[in-house]
C-alpha cells in the first residue's frame, strides 16, 4: 500500500470518528441549554449560566463527546492539512439526513437533498486533492 | 439581531483562529507512533508541551461558550447556517497562515460544503 494511499484511509477514519463524536456533542450541547433556558447578558446572567453548565449532566456529556472530538481532530491535523480535514467534516451532516430517512422516517424535501448533494460532492472534490501539501519542516518553522 | 451577528463574528473568529493555531501546535508534535495506548498518551503529552495548543486552547474555549450563548440566543437555522462560513474563512487562514496549498478543485470543494451545509441546516436537519 502507498503512503499516500495510507494517509487517505487514516485520515478517512478520523474524520469518521470526528463526525460521530462532534454530532452526539452538538446534540448533548443542545438538549442542555435547552433545560438551562436563554442566557442573561448580565454579569449575574452569565455566572448563573456557567454555574448551571457545570451542574447540568446533559452538557457534560456534550462535552466528553467534543473532548473525543478533539483528540481526533488534533490526530487528523498532525499529518493532514486543516483545509483538507476541515470540510471532511461536514459529511456529518448528509449522514443526519440519511439518518433521519432511514431511522425517524423523515420527509425530506429538495432542499435538503441539494444540500446533501452539494456537501457529498464538495468532500469528494476535497477528498481527491492531496491530505499534506505542506513539508512538515517548512510549514512550522518558528 | 446586532447582538447575535456580533456574537457571530466573535465566535467565527475565535473559532477559525483557535483550529489554525492548533494546527501549526500538532504540526509541530508530529502524528503518533502508532494507536497503542503508550503511543496515544506520548502523543498527548507532547501535545500537552507545545505552547500553540495552549495559546489554540482558550481561544477554542470562547467559541465554545459562543457558540452556547448563540444557541440560547437564537434558532439553529440561523446560527449553523452563519457559522457554516467558518470553512471559507478556515480555508483562507490555511492558505495565507499554515501555507496550505489550496487548489481550485479544493477550493470548490469548499465553497460547495459551506452552501451545502446552509441548505441542509435551513431546512431544520440538526
Amino acid at each position: 500500500m502507498s503512503h499516500e494511499h495510507r494517509l487517505r484511509i487514516k485520515t478517512l477514519l478520523m474524520v469518521l470518528l470526528m463526525v460521530v463524536c462532534a454530532n452526539a456533542g452538538d446534540l448533548m450541547l443542545k438538549r442542555g441549554m435547552l433545560q438551562i433556558g436563554a442566557v442573561q447578558i448580565s454579569g449575574p446572567g452569565i455566572w448563573h449560566a456557567l454555574l448551571s453548565t457545570i451542574h447540568n449532566g446533559t452538557i457534560w456529556l456534550g462535552i466528553f463527546f467534543l473532548i473525543g472530538f478533539t483528540l481526533c481532530y488534533m490526530t487528523a491535523v498532525s499529518w493532514a492539512d486543516y483545509s483538507y480535514v476541515m470540510p471532511a467534516g461536514a459529511f456529518g451532516y448528509a449522514l443526519q439526513t440519511v439518518l433521519a430517512i432511514t431511522i425517524l422516517h423523515e420527509a425530506v424535501n429538495a432542499q435538503r437533498w441539494i444540500g446533501v448533494i452539494l456537501i457529498v460532492t464538495g468532500v469528494l472534490l476535497v477528498g481527491q486533492t492531496h491530505p499534506n501539501t505542506t513539508e512538515p519542516s517548512a510549514a512550522v518553522t518558528p | 439581531m446586532i447582538k447575535v451577528g456580533a456574537m457571530l463574528v466573535f465566535f467565527i473568529c475565535c473559532s477559525t483562529g483557535g483550529e489554525i493555531a492548533m494546527t501549526y501546535g500538532m504540526k509541530q508534535v508530529g502524528e503518533p507512533e502508532g494507536f497503542r495506548p503508550m503511543a496515544l498518551l506520548r502523543f498527548i503529552g507532547k501535545a500537552m508541551r507545545n505552547g500553540w495548543v495552549w495559546f489554540a486552547a482558550p481561544l477554542l474555549g470562547a467559541s465554545f461558550y459562543s457558540l452556547l450563548i448563540l444557541f440560547s440566543w437564537a434558532p439553529l437555522s440561523v446560527v449553523i447556517p452563519a457559522s457554516a462560513f467558518n470553512y471559507v474563512v478556515g480555508t483562507f487562514g490555511a492558505k495565507y497562515l499554515l501555507k496550505e496549498k489550496i487548489s481550485v478543485k479544493r477550493w470548490l470543494g469548499v465553497v460547495m460544503v459551506c452552501v451545502g451545509v446552509t441548505l441542509v441546516l435551513l431546512t431544520g436537519g440538526s
